[in-house]
């Protein structure tokens, strides 16, 4: 894998450097530098950091800033563009963000994981710096002093202590083509000397999106292109058995294209091509249910035996021995969907035997290497290109829809665009895996953990450490390949919003049977001292001593990912007699860090806690097997307007620290937090996410 | 085949249609005006609203024999002689966006909204605008922006 990287990150260095044309480039390509360890964080293996960044200054001054990342609503095309501004002393206004285009960019394997103000960031602080470093060295030649006696501001070189001597960053890489590799750590800026780094930067595509002016995959049309609709079975993995096309005459001008259990019919006017699609019949050949959302639980439990342990200390007998209140519990989330707005969409047409593709995609090289393996082509002969992504959130990871876009557009010589309906998007989103969680907890005299035993069935480990101080713990993660019925993937924060909902509920749980408050109780077993500031400041931020209303409830969650800690406070309303739960405010504490862009980073956490009300209190989907019972948001409900609280985020103060993840931290909190709220409101328990009314009223009957 | 007339953004529009496309087709595919989008299908999400008239409709629900005549607009119309609505400043000034592919329904819903309640409470703007669907979570954003926008509407647009 990792030589397979290095070779695909040459590659795009190299076709890089040959169309390049004149200024100031630097270069950064992992594997060619020794020093690439000094980027990567604790814990982070370095394999999985792919940090290439390439960056040009222009001889008009202005700055092409090259990653291979996306921008998905996640803020990076403002924030990336805020650390290169900030080291090459430039307005932040003059960075072009060119991402994601597989021949313009350098290798990236993907845009998840939190991983992009971790590892990019870094790297283009530290190209940045490099190219400022040349053109000092430019400016230095040209003044014929020393390059300690210049400063820049806003891209303008001049002569310390006289400003009649200056020259621009445009007038120093005019004629020229100065190419340079990194090949030792430059000297970045310390925080004291920030400018931009910290300061809040609205997003920079804000106009672009306000006017519709913004392109996404399916605004991108081909001259000759047609509209492509696939016909789908009713059940996911069904096999094809027989096709009847014989209406399709009744419609002129559709084609039809099949290739193994892909039929699809193209047509230049998509609601030609669906009505054409639905006078197909196939017969399919589906596989059996072996369970529906009730059902899936148990029948998860049942069927995984293998088992890893993940973390152990001490022993468990004596753990329960030694602890005067003991506690077990199961707990449930069901399968959720990511339900971006923007369904999977591909556009893409062949010149000759290349392909060139738009697509609603993560990964652009993921989809450049899939379609060209599926495809049988040279990896040379697909071309993603940039675009913006209406939603992500781990769903838009795969490349399902290019390839059938790209096999499509080959077998009918036209270009294509293909644009999954809802349906489509509620049966093939990878979705958030059903899981279970065991656990049992128990606490000594003095309200202090002593036993801590967590089997997880599904959901993985990811952000499972334990950050309390437990004598005797163990972790287990259980899973097997294949055992849902349908695909599942990567969604916002994978399995840490499970896991941290059936922790923090433990937590809440056991100090409850022990008499103390939820608050006390953590602190009272914290040992990480960051989180114990980062939970205090979230206390102190929502007021957590105030007097509540009646009916009201206040619910502490704590949890980590992507290098970040969260500590997050709910205040709910239940209404007893309905179960119906209004969200009142949430407060959400970070240490992540250093903050990049407060603002930008405000936005990840409202969102994500904004869409975290939805898996905790509504979403849910129902199948039985394959068969998807929800199709539609009328069958998935997300988080509304009207049940959207008040959100106030919080931030660590550590500027001179290394920036930590972003995008998905604030999430994984939500459920634990809402739940908590919940029984602190009315008293009721509900061990399963969604916390819908029906699970309160059962609850508390 | 019938023909179809209406206009689009002020602009005289004639089409030959069967009648049973659906407006966004009409717009999006027909007419290559890109920034209304399609999320649901079934007017669920509110990704495709438009005005109708000065109302604001899901134009995945309606079909295009029934816009003869009409005035339609979509995001492509809201600003005039390249200044921006009130609505799309507020929708920047606020930042109330992320991916952006809600945001042109959203501010034509603002839009359909805040022609019928010139500056209303955010109680109202949040019945007005429950129906529109963000994933992303802008929603207070979202009320924020169209609470300044309501201030400012009256002044620059004659209601």
């Amino acid at each position: 894998m990792k030589s397979a990287i290095k070779s695909e990150a040459a590659y795009s260095r190299r076709r890089f450097i040959k169309n390049l044309g004149g200024g100031v480039v630097v270069v950064f390509c992992l594997g060619e530098v020794s020093f690439s360890s000094l980027f990567a964080q604790d814990g982070q293996p370095l394999e999985e950091l792919d940090f290439n960044a390439y960056l040009r200054v222009k001889e008009d001054g202005r700055i092409d800033c090259f990653t291979g990342k996306i921008e998905m609503g996640q803020g990076i095309i403002t924030s990336l563009a805020q650390v290169v501004a900030e080291e090459l002393e430039v307005s932040i206004y003059d960075v072009d963000m060119i991402m994601g285009d597989t021949e313009l960019c350098p290798y990236d394997a993907g845009t998840w994981g939190s991983l992009t103000t971790r590892f990019i960031d870094p790297v283009l602080r530290a190209a940045a710096a490099e190219a400022r470093e040349v053109l000092l060295d430019l400016a230095a030649e040209h003044f014929g002093m020393n390059k300690t006696s210049l400063e820049v501001i806003q891209g303008v070189v001049s002569v310390k202590n006289d400003s009649s001597k200056k020259i621009t960053y445009a007038e120093l890489s005019k004629g020229k083509k100065i190419v340079r590799s990194l090949t030792k750590k430059p000297e970045l800026k310390k925080a004291k000397d920030f400018k931009l780094i910290g300061k809040p930067i609205r997003s920079l595509d804000a106009e672009a999106k306000v006017t519709g002016k913004a392109k996404y995959s399916g605004d991108i049309f081909l001259p000759g292109m047609v509209h492509a609709t696939i016909v789908r079975p009713e059940v996911f993995g069904s096999k094809k058995v027989k096709v009847d096309a014989s209406k399709l005459s009744d419609f002129a001008g559709v084609q039809l294209v099949e290739k193994d259990d892909l039929v699809a019919v193209v047509h230049s006017d998509p609601e030609v091509s669906q009505r054409a699609a639905k006078s197909i019949k196939i017969a399919w050949e589906a596989p059996i249910a072996k369970a529906n959302q009730e059902t899936i639980f148990q029948y998860l439990e049942d069927t995984i035996q293998d088992n890893k342990v993940f973390e152990s200390e001490g022993s468990l007998q004596l753990g329960e021995e030694t602890s005067k209140v003991y506690r077990k519990a199961t707990y449930h989330d069901g399968y959720k969907a990511h339900a971006s707005i923007e369904t999977h969409v591909a556009t893409c047409y062949f010149e000759g035997d290349k392909v060139t593709i738009w697509a609603s995609t993560q990964s652009p090289f993921g989809t450049r290497s899939s379609v060209a393996k599926a495809l049988q082509m040279p990896l040379e002969k697909v071309h993603v290109k940039q675009i913006f992504l209406g939603g992500g959130f781990g769903g838009k990871s795969n490349s399902q829809q290019s390839i059938e876009a790209a096999t499509i557009a080959k077998l009918c010589g036209k270009p294509v665009q293909l644009v999954w309906s809802r349906k489509e998007e509620f049966m093939y989103d990878n979705f958030r895996t059903a899981a279970v969680v065991k656990v049992a907890g128990g606490t000594d005299n003095n309200g202090k953990l002593k036993v801590w035993d967590f089997d997880i069935y599904c959901a993985g480990t990811r952000g499972t450490e334990l950050f309390y101080a437990i004598p005797n713990k163990r972790i287990r993660s259980f899973n097997q390949a294949g055992v849902h019925p349908f695909g599942t993937g990567a969604w916002r924060a994978p399995g840490n919003n499970t896991t941290t909902f059936a922790r923090e509920s433990h937590i809440d749980v056991v100090a409850h049977a022990a008499g103390m408050n939820p608050l006390d109780f953590r602190l009272n077993n914290l040992e990480n001292k960051e989180m114990i500031a980062t939970l205090q400041l979230a206390a102190k931020t929502f007021g957590y001593d105030k007097e509540k209303k009646p009916g009201h409830g206040y619910g502490i969650a704590l949890g980590q990912d992507a290098g970040t800690l969260v500590a997050m406070i709910a205040e709910v309303f239940v209404d007893k007699e309905t179960g119906e739960v209004q969200p009142i405010r949430i407060v959400c504490s970070q240490d992540m860090g250093q903050v990049v862009n407060p603002h930008g980073a405000t936005l990840q956490t409202e969102g994500g806690i904004t869409m975290g009300i939805g898996y905790a209190l509504y979403e849910e989907i129902e199948f039985n097997g394959g068969e998807m019972k929800t199709t539609n948001f009328n069958r998935y409900e997300i988080t509304r307007f009207s049940k959207t609280p008040k959100i106030e985020c919080v931030f660590i103060d550590k500027m001179d620290a290394k920036p930590q993840g972003g995008g998905e931290p604030a999430i994984i909190c939500v459920g634990a937090a809402i739940a908590n709220a919940i029984f602190d409101a009315c008293g009721a328990r509900v061990y399963r996410m969604p916390i819908t009314p029906e699970r309160i009223l059962d609850a508390l009957s | 085949m019938k023909q179809i007339n209406f206009t689009l953004n002020g602009k005289p529009v004639s089409l030959e249609l069967q009648g049973q496309e659906s407006l966004l087709t009409v717009i999006r595919i027909y007419l290559e005006q890109t920034g209304t989008k399609y999320g649901c299908g079934l007017g669920e999400c509110g990704a495709c609203t438009v005005l109708i008239d000065n109302e604001a409709v899901r134009s995945c629900m309606i079909l295009a024999e029934d816009i003869e005549g009409k005035e339609i607009i979509s995001i492509e119309g809201l600003s005039s002689d390249g200044e921006l609505h009130p609505i799309q400043k507020a929708f920047i000034s606020h930042d109330a966006l992320q991916c952006g592919f809600c945001t042109s329904g959203m501010i034509m819903n603002a839009y359909g909204f805040l022609l019928q309640n010139p500056n209303p409470s955010r109680e109202k703007i949040i019945v007005g605008m429950e129906s529109n669907l963000c994933r992303c979570g802008a929603y207070n954003r979202i009320v924020d922006a169209i609470e300044t926008a309501g201030k400012e509407m009256p002044k620059k647009v004659k209601l």
